[in-house]
């Protein structure tokens, strides 16, 4: 900095500010205060980084610029899903989660950041009523983050290595999950039957080495899991922990985890008034009931409520904060850092606007709306549903009997501004719905499927007049 | 009293805001609605019936669950309530909370991303719908890279200490693919870095190493030397460390690891001093991350996201976790990771609103910026120390005499010994000016510590304010002692009794627990 180099984010850069400083401190120049960094490893030279844009009008024309070259889905319809969600996110979201005094802190005490305590035990505790548990941490990272966090707490109650992985898992989410406990946990898929997992075959490998059953509902596919008990009783029989990987979304209608046996219940709020943000706004929970086996096991903070000195109060505080690696480092229970409670404040904000109608209202809307696709999709001609298991928002179609390929639709339907699904294999395409896919919007993308599969039979019918058919066989 | 107005006392006469509002569960009224869902077409529920009724059996949710039930206006006002009962950095000079960097976050890039062209678009869209985002993903992992002169970045991960995991993650990867898993079981780490390298480093399946530093405060080197081995997977370590001390030897620590075939990472959470200045690659590190939210003028979020930006040397790039966002030409596209990758470290591409943030706040600065943001903060720093240094019974052990790069930690012991009034009693008092107040991690190496790192956000009037806020309470602590011990006294809520929340018996982590628990309680 030879010039005098003014920036409005930086005050003292004000010439006369900082030789006053500098002065006050008895430095002829910064460059005194670097004096045990050595010179062999100083630059020595300006980065090399693009000229800045100085004047704030400038740096903004140039990043919304660049921004505007992308097309939201708000420009296309999109049935895309598999693990970032589209869902109304309320106004009134945006406008809590955009305040200075939230947006802006970070790790005040229970005084100065009494908000942000209460907003996030409130968070909890919304969340504790939508999934019947009375423990809910302050978020983790993302549902990935907090099924590796949860079946690594069952490893460490039980002792034990294996983990019976009872559903399909999103392949990412069981990549980070896989490299995440591979030190102390083997994951050993069951292959589900019908899109659910196989009761029986859990059972039968289920054994006193055995430290989790990892439930997925909704599946990568969407596909509910309706043998929760069943499972959860065969692994508690074998003295193994269920852990329940879910959406909290449909909890408004269906029976959550935990009055199904669930032990441990994690996974992403994302659906929880989070906008999708290019994947970009996802947070975990982690949720168990009030055992404190199970909660000395967490790692992540757990706000409470507490007593003041003034009745009537409501203070909070960390609780069993000795868990923590904030408290002892390497012996704490894994790590904590900094993770995602802005976005735990949102989901908190959403369902306290939502009330128990509103998440009621969307749960049925999301199952009615995944039925009539589900239906809209499987009447066309050589399309079928991969299985028969109730689903809530996504559910996957074999396109292999109208001749077509999953990437084939994708690409096809991309040209008349549809994105309709995720390819999870050669003609399996995964198809999401939400309360913003309205009935026209299906009824579109089972029109232009519709077109292509027309399409595609005609065209095997041209191949079929002019190569297959041997010349004898002809009219 | 007539005009004019008297002049404002020394120090600032500041009350948070009380509203006393109810846990949110007491605001409840039945039949209010916050927000209304888009209702089911009559042409779909023709088609498909009565979809909760034809659930399987059990499937079907038998009581709602107890959500409040509240206006909109209801709900909004509660949560602005409680905003206000939230101290941000934008509110008061936050220089207390050392360690973490607490610098403007500047409003212009909040109205640049927020647009449905960030915020709607979805991860698996059409890469030809989304080059505007990719673009920036990318531009941005190629500034990282000079700025800490590595060869490759992800931008994957959403806080520091996920970031720490991301480094260790793919350290052990690394040794695998080398045939040295097995054999490489220890990491070595430093008190004064981060908790998080000592315990994802456990997490990872290491023993894990802890150095404390010579007597004068600088890492020990010797004892360095003394602990490597060929059982070493890795040396994690802070530089400047907590303490706000650079550590001269940086280079030989580096060399001396990579002399027993360990490797070398870097925690950049105190980058912000050293920017333009030095980098992670000048002393031979393998893999370093910077914390984006710190360094780089992302808002802190109460607690996140943040986003960590992993670099990495050639040798390391493979283990990157992916999806990776690559260039061809001037089309950008997404490549799967390979598979050496240690693979998805989270959803898509990380927390991309602080992607967007972070470049627009590079694109703001550029080099000469960079620069001026490192010696503006490490001036402020040196600056603030000879004020806090002039206040009797405040010290800054280690390296008399020395300077400090962005941040310091000091100690009360002296006022403490003086007066029993300690480093967590003067932090709940000088919530009742305004002001953050962090003491340190845990364990307190440093006694009755105190961590200040003003960054370069504050002006020098602020700075002397908070010092004066010090001072001040220091002098209270002499001479009306009591006014330090009940505080706070201007706070939202008074002294809060903490005995609760480590008896699993009495302690309340939902509402829901607390009325189980407390069935008797007004109000549950």
């Amino acid at each position: 900095m030879t010039d005098p180099h003014v920036h409005p984010y930086i005050p003292n850069t004000a010439p006369e500010v900082r030789a006053e400083m500098l002065a006050a401190v008895g430095a002829a120049s910064v460059d005194e205060f670097y004096a045990d960094v050595p010179d062999g490893l100083r630059l020595g030279r300006a980065l090399d980084l693009p000229e800045p844009f100085a004047a704030e009008q400038d740096l903004e024309r140039h990043v919304s610029g660049l921004l505007a070259r992308n097309v939201p889905t708000t420009e296309r319809l999109s049935f895309l899903g598999q693990g970032t969600y589209q869902h109304a996110v309320p106004a009134v979201v945006d406008e809590v989660i955009g305040r200075s005094e939230f947006l802006t802190a970070y790790a005040g005490e229970p005084y100065e950041d009494h908000g942000r305590f209460q907003a996030l035990f409130q968070y909890q505790s919304l969340m504790g009523e939508l999934l019947s548990m009375d423990v809910v941490n302050v978020p983790t990272y993302d549902g990935f983050q907090a099924t590796g966090t949860a079946l690594a707490m069952a490893g460490r109650m039980t002792g034990r290595r294996r983990v019976l992985v009872a559903s399909d898992v999103l392949p990412a989410k069981l990549s980070k999950v896989r490299d995440y406990v591979r030190v102390h946990l083997d994951l050993e898929p069951v292959v589900p039957v019908d899109g659910t997992a196989d009761v029986a075959a859990v059972t039968e490998r289920l054994g006193d080495d055995v430290a989790a059953v990892w439930v997925e509902t909704p599946s990568r596919t969407g596909a509910i899991e309706h043998r929760l008990q069943a499972l959860a009783d065969a692994a508690h029989a074998a003295g193994a922990v269920l852990v329940v990987g879910t959406d909290p979304v449909g909890y408004g209608v269906l029976t959550p985890p935990a009055e199904q046996g669930a032990d441990i219940v994690c996974g992403d709020i994302q659906s929880l008034g989070l906008h999708q943000w290019y994947g970009g706004a996802h947070a975990g929970f982690i949720a168990v009931h009030d055992d404190p086996r199970f909660v000395m096991e967490m790692p992540s903070r757990l706000f409470g409520l507490a007593t003041t000195d003034v009745p009537g109060e409501v203070g909070f505080g960390d609780v069993a904060y000795d868990r923590t690696s904030f408290a002892h480092r390497e012996e704490g229970k894994e790590w904590v850092g900094t993770a995602a409670a802005l976005w735990g404040i949102a989901a908190g904000v959403h369902l306290a606007l939502m009330g128990p109608q509103g998440m009621r209202d969307l749960g049925e809307v999301l199952l009615a709306r995944t039925a009539y696709a589900q239906r809209a999709l499987a009447a066309i001609p050589g399309i079928r549903l991969t299985d028969g298991a109730a689903h809530l928002r996504e559910f996957a179609i074999d396109v292999a009997g109208a001749g077509l390929t999953a990437n084939g639709i994708v690409d096809a339907l991309r040209a008349e501004g549809i994105e309709p699904g995720v390819p999870a294999g050669e003609h399996e395409l995964v198809v999401c719905v939400t309360e913003m896919t309205s009935q026209r919007d299906i009824d579109r993308l089972a029109a232009a499927i519709t077109g292509l599969v027309a399409a595609s039979a005609a065209e095997s019918a041209d191949t079929l007049d002019t190569v297959a058919i041997p010349e004898e066989h002809r009219a | 009293m007539s005009l004019p107005i008297a002049p404002k006392p020394a120090i600032r006469r500041f009350h948070q805001a009380r509203w006393d509002e109810p846990v949110i569960f007491e605001l409840s009224t039945p039949g209010e609605r916050g927000v209304l869902v888009t209702p089911i077409e009559p042409g779909v529920r023709d088609a498909v019936g009565d979809v909760v009724a034809d659930l399987p059996e059990g499937l079907a949710r038998r009581t709602p669950p107890a959500l409040p039930e509240m206006g909109q206006m209801r709900v909004l006002k509660h949560y602005l309530r409680l905003s206000q009962e939230n101290l941000g950095a934008d509110l008061n000079v936050d220089v207390g909370q050392g360690t973490c960097t607490m610098k403007y976050a500047p409003k212009v890039n909040e109205r640049i991303i927020t647009t449905p062209k960030l915020a709607a678009m979805h991860p698996l869209q059409d890469p030809a719908d989304a080059q505007g985002a990719l673009e920036i993903i990318w531009r941005t992992e190629r500034m990282m890279a000079e700025i800490s002169g590595m060869d490759e970045v992800s931008l994957h991960t959403q806080g520091g200490s996920a970031a720490i995991w991301a480094n260790i993650a793919m350290i052990r990867a690394f040794h695998e693919a080398n045939g040295e898993g097995e054999q490489r079981r220890e990491v070595v780490t430093t008190i004064f870095s981060h908790p998080s390298n000592a315990a994802a480093a456990k997490a990872a399946g290491y023993d894990v190493i802890t150095l404390h530093p010579d007597a004068d405060g600088y890492p020990d080197l010797a004892a360095l030397k003394r602990v490597l081995s060929s059982r070493t997977a890795a040396i994690m370590v802070t530089n400047p460390e907590d303490t706000g001390i650079y550590n001269p030897a940086i280079r030989e620590w580096v060399d001396a690891a990579h002399g027993v075939g360990a490797l070398a990472s870097y925690d950049q959470a105190n980058a912000n001093g050293i920017l333009g200045i030095t980098r992670a690659r000048d002393a031979g590190f393998d893999v370093c991350h910077f914390n984006v939210h710190k360094t780089f003028g992302t808002p802190h979020g109460s607690g996140g996201p943040g986003t960590g930006a992993n670099a990495v040397s050639a040798a390391l790039a493979p283990f990157l976790p992916g999806p990776r966002v690559v260039r061809e030409g001037d089309r950008y596209s997404v490549r799967e990771a390979g598979p050496l990758s240690i693979g998805a470290i989270g959803p898509f591409h990380g927390v991309v609103p602080n992607i967007v943030r972070a470049y627009a706040w590079i694109m703001a600065l550029g080099a000469d910026g960079l620069r001026a943001v490192a010696e503006t903060a490490v001036l402020n720093n040196n600056y603030l120390m000879k004020r806090i240094l002039e206040i009797p019974g405040a010290s800054a052990p280690y390296a008399t005499g020395r300077r400090r790069i962005e941040q310091v930690r000091y100690s009360w012991q002296e006022l403490f010994e003086q007066t029993g009034v300690g480093s967590e009693e003067i932090g709940v008092r000088a919530s009742d000016f305004g002001m953050h107040y962090w003491t340190s991690h845990h364990p307190y190496v440093v006694p009755q510590p105190f961590t200040l790192e003003p960054t370069e956000s504050y002006s020098k009037a602020e700075l002397d304010e908070y010092a004066d806020v010090l001072a001040e309470i220091a002098r209270e602590a002499r001479e009306t002692p009591e006014v330090v011990r009940t505080a706070p006294h201007n706070q939202t809520v008074h002294h809060t009794h903490h005995d609760d929340l480590d008896d699993p018996d009495r302690w309340a982590i939902t509402w829901r627990a607390y009325r189980r628990k407390y069935p008797d309680a007004v109000g549950a």
